[in-house]
């Protein structure tokens, strides 16, 4: 699972949570995989992350001095931090972990890169 | 990157592995090598909806189309799919082809609305369960989901018999609909029932315009 991934993912569909976001991260196993870097799709895609997730998953991936834990402005003038958020949210991949709903503690495992999100009947 | 030719996307596409024992009740066909070529081919070349994009495929299954998205330069793929055997033929599928930027997320796509997912993607495409099983009107459950969570285009396959239904639900949930291709639709003898060694329908291939009621 890579970390943009992470950004979207929320328990909100169990039965009483009213936000279930940023789901608390665990990570126990990552590597990083090598794609090509795309300023332009990283600035687009900008306002559809919560910083607050992002800037979450960067200290679970290690990676808080890359990352400021405040959104500076006009990020699409600096390419460095593109270059390092690009790095974060597409470049770790997140094999073995977890993800927990902030509201209730369900534990969502993070197996083989694959979040299992399936809720049973009677969560729902 | 440059862009893949057809031939070599197909090529790609029969190293995909498919069911090891398809669900009849999730409607598991897989999605032909062929077909998902053309597909996708047809959305980067007429539409450039998949290069450097944000893709998301429901109900991806095995990956098949996610993989032909990822092939053709996406930026990032997620695919959405219910069953856990599917998702490990998913991962299998991506490891051994050394494929970057391709997620699959094991979940209920009926449940992705209201979810933060909601207008994030780029291009949605899929091949959903017709619904002709057990489970009545699935494609058109997915199709609204699919138009919820797209912000520009939705690229899918529905049974040529439902055309004017879809075209019509279409425009309620907001977007403009028009078939790009009939296809027979080969179907192998996955399953018993199946008296045929194998069964041609008739399908549509559907693209779908956000926002252009």
């Amino acid at each position: 699972m890579k970390l943009s991934t992470y950004n979207f993912l929320t328990s909100m569909a169990i039965k009483g949570v009213k936000v279930g976001f940023p789901l608390k991260l665990t990570i126990s196993k990552k590597e990083v995989v090598e794609s090509e870097f795309n300023p332009t799709f990283v600035e687009r895609i900008l306002p559809k992350l919560d910083w607050s997730a992002v800037y979450g998953a960067a200290q679970v991936a290690e990676l808080t001095e890359d990352i400021p834990s405040v959104q500076p402005e006009n990020i699409g003038e600096n390419e460095l931090l593109l270059q390092k958020l690009h790095h974060l949210l597409f470049e770790i991949d997140v094999l073995e972990g977890q993800l927990e709903c902030p509201e209730t503690g369900r534990v969502f495992p993070i197996t083989d890169g694959i979040p299992n999100m399936l809720l049973n009947e009677d969560e729902v | 990157m440059a862009r893949m030719k057809l031939r070599k996307l197909e090529e790609y596409l029969q190293g995909v592995d498919g069911f090891e024992q398809p669900k009849i009740l999730l409607e598991q066909y897989p999605t032909p090598p062929h077909i998902a070529a053309c597909m996708a081919h047809h959305m980067q070349s007429q539409h450039e909806d998949i290069e450097g994009k944000l893709v998301g495929d429901l109900g991806c299954g095995c990956g098949m189309l996610s993989i032909a998205s990822t092939l053709l330069g996406a930026q990032l793929t997620v695919g959405f799919e219910l069953d856990g055997d599917a998702v490990d033929t998913f991962r299998g599928n991506v490891v051994e082809m050394e494929l970057p930027n391709v997620d699959c997320v094991r979940a209920d796509v009926l449940q992705l609305i209201g979810s933060k997912w909601e207008k994030s993607f780029d291009t949605v495409l899929m091949n959903p369960p017709f619904g002709t099983k057990h489970n009545a009107g699935m494609d058109m459950r997915f199709l609204e989901v699919a138009l919820r969570l797209a912000n520009t285009a939705v690229y899918s396959l529905h049974k040529t018999s439902t055309r004017s239904y879809i075209q019509k639900k279409a425009l309620e949930w907001g977007a403009r609909g028009s078939v790009v291709a009939e296809l027979r639709y080969n179907i192998d003898a996955s399953y018993k029932f199946h008296k045929q060694k194998s069964k041609d329908i008739e399908v549509d291939f559907w693209r779908f315009e956000i926002g252009q009621e």
